[in-house]
């Protein structure tokens, strides 16, 4: 009996297994060794003429200034962007836990929705939404007399800009977990700390904020893992541009490699930012070893 | 416990009527109404963030709604229109029409579906197997598995066209489900469930004579129904919503899915506002008609797979 088990274990598990080996697992190392060939347009056609360069392509990229720019337009898509996107999703999610509101499910739905929808679409939306002249943005910003900002067409705004809509789109997620930590905390640790004389900013930062630690670093790597991987909302609203302002290192990963088929070049751009990934994640466990 | 009562109770606790108030000369009486107040004046406030909030929220997609219906130009106009001075349905019927998009909508669901249907049992058998069956090599197995949640997929895709230019997948519906179906999220969400499956009733269908496949089939997938709704919901969603990988692998464009052909209209219309909302419209609506009606599914597998794994 046990070694049926065993066997139909191994036979329920390898359709899984082969797909994510192939597919996944097996590009994944394929991908690194792809980093240290010329592979390009003439080996598609005919890829024997593919020759071993080293490291090569990444002494390319190291001595590249458009490979920095990405680096660092990623780095403040993630590094401006996620933090914010984490702290609305948090005011959102202490919001819709207060004892005195009521209707929560409603709103809930209604700050989730922009999650839900499709990356491409609302960023076209998002693009008209920015227009400098007719967009709805700078005319309600007009009220209060911000004058008109050129979004897209600037290059110091494009990102910001990328920014505010990435929060828009992406806050409910993180609430929606922040909301499952918060309802995990025990009540009585919050009727203690009120009876010592917490206030409300006292009781957030002694009980909310300590308790939601896991929480918080859950949600600390899985935005900072998607940001790093910028890509649709550039793509789509700013074409990397201006100036490359708006360049993400998986943007210029898919043009070296699939607009002009450098795709030994691109492979170790792919690397690069996995190892970026791979620290930052272990920078947040880190981080959150020492805090506690 | 104590919150839950409290809630029980309409959210009314002795502390909310005990602040630090100031104690106006009618006494006890005065206290309890300025506490009052108070709670009055904070739960408006609360409510003036939520609305805010909701507006926001809300304002992109309403935009678009209304001005796929403006005529067109009216979106392009200082000062901005909110509302079409009148409704016209003409940028709808230029898309079905002149633009194909009912062919994308086609290769959308089509794509989305089956990804959803072949990934739903692929991912059920394995994170069952991962969650009940005793085997050598089980735990290893998993480990390797979960190596694979820090990879990012984007470094895999440049092999991986190659690999499907090898085997002639470029340019076909297989080239984007094949490496959708199956997904180590998706094993690892179902593992998760199938663990709270009594043994005993395994061990009862053993007995009883029944064969692995049949024991999956009849004891098992019943009892993970729920989580199965949820990652039917959020693979069917994903799925519908991906964007780059599709982008690589379909370069025809009689196999784009909506956000492929989406983007790539957005390009040649970039001055069609009110016809670009109208497609976005279209893009849209079928995934938000799907979270509308199956929230309660979906809101599950966040909440479930964040604070269990």
């Amino acid at each position: 009996m046990p070694s049926d088990v065993g066997r139909a274990a191994w036979l329920f598990l390898a359709p899984a297994l082969i797909l994510i080996f192939v597919f996944f697992f097996l590009p994944v190392l394929a991908s690194l060794v792809l980093s240290v060939t010329d592979f390009d347009i003439y080996a598609i056609a005919n890829p024997p003429t593919t020759r071993f360069v080293g490291l090569a392509n990444y002494s390319k990229l190291i001595h590249s200034p458009e490979f920095w720019q990405a680096l660092k337009n990623t780095f403040y898509f993630a590094i401006v962007g996620g933090p914010l996107t984490i702290a609305v999703s948090l005011a959102a999610a202490l919001l819709l836990d207060a004892r005195l509101v009521r209707f929560k499910s409603f709103f809930r739905t209604i700050y989730f929705t922009p999650f839900v929808t499709t990356l491409v679409a609302v960023a076209i939306v998002w693009r008209y939404l920015y227009h400098t002249r007719y967009g709805l943005l700078n005319y309600t910003l007009g009220h209060f007399g911000i004058g008109p900002i050129d979004w897209l067409g600037n290059p110091h705004w494009a990102m910001p800009a990328i920014i505010l809509m990435s929060v828009w789109k992406n806050f409910g997620y993180n609430m929606l977990i922040f909301i499952a930590g918060l309802q995990a905390i025990p009540q009585d640790l919050y009727d203690a700390a009120e009876i010592d004389g917490a206030g409300p900013v006292r009781r957030f930062f002694a009980v909310t904020l300590p308790l939601l630690g896991p929480t918080l670093l859950f949600v600390g790597v899985i935005t900072m893992i998607g940001y790093f991987q910028l890509f649709s909302e550039p793509y789509v609203m700013t074409n990397g541009g201006p100036l490359r302002a708006t360049t993400s290192v998986v943007l210029m990963m898919y043009e070296e490699g699939f607009r002009w088929w450098r795709m030994g070049y691109a492979a170790s751009i792919a690397f690069v930012l996995f190892v970026v990934i791979l620290i930052a994640t272990l920078i947040q466990f880190r981080l959150q070893k020492d805090r506690t | 416990m104590s919150r839950t009562n409290r809630r029980f109770l309409g959210g009314r606790s002795t502390e909310d009527y005990l602040p630090g108030a100031v104690s106006g000369p009618a006494g006890g009486y005065g206290q309890v109404a300025s506490a009052l107040t108070r709670r009055r004046i904070s739960q408006v406030i609360l409510y003036v963030f939520l609305i805010i909030g909701a507006l926001i929220a809300l304002m992109p997609m309403l935009w678009m709604l209304s001005a796929s219906f403006m005529p067109t130009g009216e979106a392009s106009t200082y000062p901005p229109h909110f509302f079409p001075s009148k409704i016209t349905f003409s940028h709808y019927g230029e898309l079905f029409t002149r633009l194909n998009l009912g062919r994308y909508l086609f290769n959308s669901a089509l794509i989305a579906f089956t990804v959803t249907a072949i990934s739903l049992v692929i991912n059920s058998m394995a994170g069952y197997a991962f969650a009940k069956l005793r085997f050598r090599g089980r735990d290893r197995a998993f480990r390797i598995l979960s190596l694979g949640l820090v990879l990012p997929v984007q470094v895999a895709m440049l092999p991986l066209f190659l690999l499907m230019k090898n085997l002639h997948l470029i340019n076909t519906y297989w080239g984007v489900i094949i490496p959708g179906m199956a997904s180590i999220f998706g094993i690892f969400l179902i593992r998760q469930y199938a663990l709270s499956i009594p043994d005993d009733m395994l061990d009862a269908a053993r007995i009883d004579g029944a064969s692995e496949l049949r024991i999956y089939w009849s004891v098992v997938v019943p009892g993970i129904l729920p989580i199965l709704a949820t990652l039917a919901i959020w693979t069917f969603l994903a799925t519908w919503n991906d964007f780059m990988w599709p982008l690589i692998v379909l370069s025809d464009e009689a196999h784009y899915t909506l956000p492929v052909a989406l983007a790539n209209l957005s390009g040649e219309h970039v001055m069609d506002t009110e016809l670009m909302m109208a497609g976005s419209v279209l893009t849209v609506i079928p995934v938000l008609a799907v979270f509308l009606f199956l929230q309660r599914y979906y809101i599950q597998g966040v909440m479930a797979g964040s604070v269990k794994g």
